[in-house]
Order: C-alpha cells, then structure tokens, then sequence
C-alpha cells in the first residue's frame, strides 16, 4: 500500500504538499526498479522549475535516469545528505531520501497529480 | 548459431535463477539474471566471500585433431602450439584487417584438443569464423557452445568451497591452468579463469547436469557466505579488474594494440594468421587511440559513449565506466588520443553537456591483496 497522504507522478515521484511546500522524492517503486542508486543530481536552489519537467538526475548503476518535477515552483531546499549518500534512496525513499522541496506556483497543479489508488494501479499493472 | 534464433535463449538454470528472485535481461541472444539482491551487494560479496555465476551463454567451441594446434595458431593471433595440456591463454580472433572479432579463452585439453571459449555475443561468429579459417587443415570444429553448461565461483573463498565438491586438486591447479574431474559428482573440466580480478574458478559441465553443480555450490558455500551473483555485477567487477568488455572496449573498429593488448599479438610465431599483415602494419605505425583508465576527479559518473576533451578538443570517448563500489570513485575506461594517454594527465569529460575532470591512471583500478 502507498502511503496515503502524498500524490504520485506517472514518473514515479510522490509528493507531500503542506500549505504552499511540496516535497518531492521517488517511490520504493521507482527505487526498487532502479536498483542500486549511486548519484544523484539535484536542482539549485532559487531554480524556477516547470510541473513535469525534468530538474534532476538520479543514476543506478547502470542507468541514468530522469527526476521530474511534480508541481511548478521554486526549488527552495535540496536534501544534502543525498550527496555523499545516495544509497538512501534505496534504504529510505520515502523518508530520509526525500529530495527536494518546491514552494508551490500553483496549487491547482496538484490535481493533476494521481491519487494513492491511481498509483497504485498503475504499478500492478507493470 | 544462438544469433539466428529469433526468441533469446534460456539456460539450463532459468528455473533457478527465477526462484532465487532474479532480475531477468536480455543479453547477447540469452536470457540471464542481471542482479539478484543489488549489484553493489553481489559486487562486495564477491570481493570479499565468493559468487556464483551462471555463464552458460557462453559459447565453448571445441577443436581436434593432428593439426589442431597449428590451425588455431591460423585462425587467431596468439601461437597455441606453444600452450602446455592443461594450461590456456588469452587470445583474440582478428578480422583480415587487424581489428577484433572476440576476445577468447584457449585452453589446451591435450596434444590434439583444445577448447576455445568465446563471449556469447559473438559465439556464432567466432563459430563460423574458425570454421572458415581451419578448413583445410586437419582438424574437427565441434561447436558445443548449446550443450556446455559453465557454472563460475569467484572470490577469495571459492577455492575452500570447491574444493569440498571436486576431486581436483585445487592446490595444483594454477591460475590459467585447467583439470578434467568431477564436480558434485559430475564429470567437468575445471579451470582457474575468471573475469572478477579475484581467484576464482570456472567449471564447465553438460547443461543437463549442471542444476547439480550449481545447487552443490550455494549449499556447500553457504557457509562461507556464497551468494549468486548476476550480469550487472559481472561488469562493475570487471572494470575495475580494467578488464576489457567486447562491444565497448574491443570491437572492429580497435585492433588488440588500441586496447594495450599488443601481448596477444605473437608476430613471431610460424607461418602465417588472420590478420598478420594488417597487425604488423599496425605495430609499425603506433596505435592511433590508446586505451586507458579514468577515475573522474569532479562530480558525475562518466559512462559508455561520452566525448573526452582536453581543452577544447576532442580527444576521446569513454567506452566503459560506473561508480566502483571498492574505490567509491566514478572509474572508466576511454580510448584518447595517445598524446593524452599518460598516467596523471588530466582530461575533461562531457556529463550532460557539463565538462568534469578526470585523471588517467594506470589500469587495473584494483589488484586483489596477495
């Protein structure tokens, strides 16, 4: 079961808005179909970043891949921790692998987002 | 012979790499277990236990016969009349032109015999190749590459392990050396090749049987901590051992020289080889790209296809690289041109249009302690 408090991009990543501060990981989905995760490349801070464009690299082992932005806004903090350890978004995605956080342009955004049911169909249908 | 089947094959242990809860990916026409806890997990038991690998894919050609010897030394670059029975070296089958078909095992079963291990991308070229260049001589080319099981334990404790299992005398088995007894019971020929950089062994026995080995393996090694290991940890481990890979390191377009491989190159041996003229030219003039080791110095890792600068020219392109999970440094390997060759010089790799700094170094990145 994915926790029900967060929404979900079809990309993966959850995100937990409080007022106007959305922050932003990837799934134990996403992190178990990754595999081990070895880099990670986050946004700067003050970054204007557009919902659904790509703003980060996450790199396993033997792929690059793509961090995409839930909603729009502006990057206002990354988790430094992911640096030097980038293994926590295997051990701890939803927790101590969270990744950044976006103070919210829009907050209708959110409703394009899936819903904890809406994402948990989609990855049992994969 | 794999290449012309239009679904990818499955080895005689699928059933168990899918009850061990294997990631399954498509390679060189086979179906093979990529990770089965996480490569970096698999990656460190290897170094510091053991791993059991299933490399059935592989393609085992056997060749017999009174000129058994003096063929293979035709057909490839190295010079197999020199090999002792029971021992093997690594060679290189060559195109006309000097560039690399595959890198290859040899391994000298007996005065007549000999068995020729190629990598499973290219076990139906090396097959047809070596068919082409022995005919003529009297020999036999018996493709076994669908009936060859290879069951691989590597790392510091494989040796204790197997020893429990074969009655090989693993003590007098030196490294590049091979044996003909039993493993877990099953007649195997058991040699002390790998591609980790670690000790280690390969056992080659009938697919049918080769169920029994590997499960004899996992349980006797359980023990001392055995695990198997898959593709993706086959690789970062090879890397850092700077072992070369096929498809990104050799390919048609490098000849052995590139690769620093010129040892495989015996222009000295009788008569003439595939390729001689070509790779005495290529001798003569020097390679035009040198292949050599990167550790990258700034933040990213440098991967398979990025352009090598220094400066503002373009000097190279990285063929392999990951993060290495012994050094916990980005490492690679890149052909440049050999005025940037030099162990120390630093060069610039493009990560995502960003140019990060990288150091040569010499390979391999890591030697295992003696």
């Amino acid at each position: 079961m994915v926790p029900n408090d967060l929404r979900y991009t079809k990309e993966h990543e959850w995100v937990r808005i409080e007022g106007d501060l959305a922050t932003v990981g990837i799934t134990e989905y996403a992190a178990e179909q990754l595999g081990d995760i070895v880099f990670v490349e986050l946004p700067d801070l003050g970054r204007s970043v557009t919902q659904f464009a790509a703003v980060g690299v996450i790199e396993s082992v033997k792929a690059v891949s793509d961090l995409f932005a839930p909603v729009g806004g502006e990057v206002v903090e990354t988790n430094a921790e992911l640096a030097d350890k980038p293994e926590l978004l295997n051990s701890d995605p939803m927790g101590q692998g969270w990744m950044l956080r976006i103070k919210v342009a829009d907050r209708a955004q959110v409703d394009r987002l899936l819903d904890p049911a809406a994402y948990e169909a989609l990855t049992s249908e994969a | 012979m794999a290449q012309s089947q239009n679904s990818p094959l499955a080895t005689p242990l699928a059933d168990r790499h899918a009850a061990l809860g294997a990631r399954i990916v498509e390679f060189g026409g086979w179906l093979m277990p990529l990770q089965y806890t996480g490569i970096i997990e698999e990656h460190r038991a290897v170094r510091s236990r053991a791993g059991l690998f299933d490399l059935s894919h592989m393609g085992e050609l056997f060749v017999e016969g009174p000129e058994a010897a003096k063929a293979l030394s035709y057909a490839l670059t190295t010079d197999p009349t020199s090999l002792k029975v029971g021992r093997a070296h690594y060679s290189m089958i060559c195109f006309p032109e000097g560039g690399v078909l595959d890198d290859l095992i040899v391994y000298r079963l007996g005065d007549e015999r000999f068995m020729v291990v190629a990598n499973a991308s290219n076990a139906g070229a090396v097959s047809d190749a070596l068919a082409a260049r022995l005919d003529g001589f009297r020999v036999v080319l018996d493709d076994r590459s669908l009936a060859t099981a290879l069951v691989a334990i590597q790392g510091p404790r494989s040796a204790g392990i197997l020893a429990r299992l074969t009655d090989v005398a693993l003590d007098e088995l030196r490294y590049y050396a091979i044996a003909d007894g039993r493993a877990a019971g099953i007649p195997a020929l058991v040699a002390r090749t790998g591609y980790t950089g670690e000790d280690g062994f390969e056992v080659f026995c009938d697919v049918a049987v080769a169920g029994t080995v590997w499960d004899a393996l996992l349980e006797t090694g359980k023990a001392d901590g055995v695990v198997p290991v898959g593709l993706g940890a086959r690789d970062t481990l090879r890397l850092e051992a700077g072992m070369p890979l096929y498809g990104n390191e050799l390919g048609r377009d490098t000849t052995p020289f590139d690769a620093g491989l010129g040892r495989v190159v015996v222009l000295s041996k009788e008569g003439d080889f595939v390729g001689r003229a070509a790779l005495e030219r290529a001798r003569a003039e020097g390679p035009r790209k040198k292949l050599v080791g990167l550790v990258v110095r700034g933040r990213g890792i440098a991967r398979h296809g990025y352009e090598v600068f220094a400066g503002d020219r373009r000097v190279g392109t990285v063929t392999s690289g990951t993060q290495s999970p012994t050094l916990g440094e980005p490492i690679a390997m890149a052909y440049v041109t050999p005025s940037e060759a030099e162990p120390g010089t630093i060069i610039d790799v493009d990560i995502r249009d960003q140019r990060v700094p990288a150091e040569v170094v010499p390979l391999p990145f890591y030697k295992r302690p003696v």
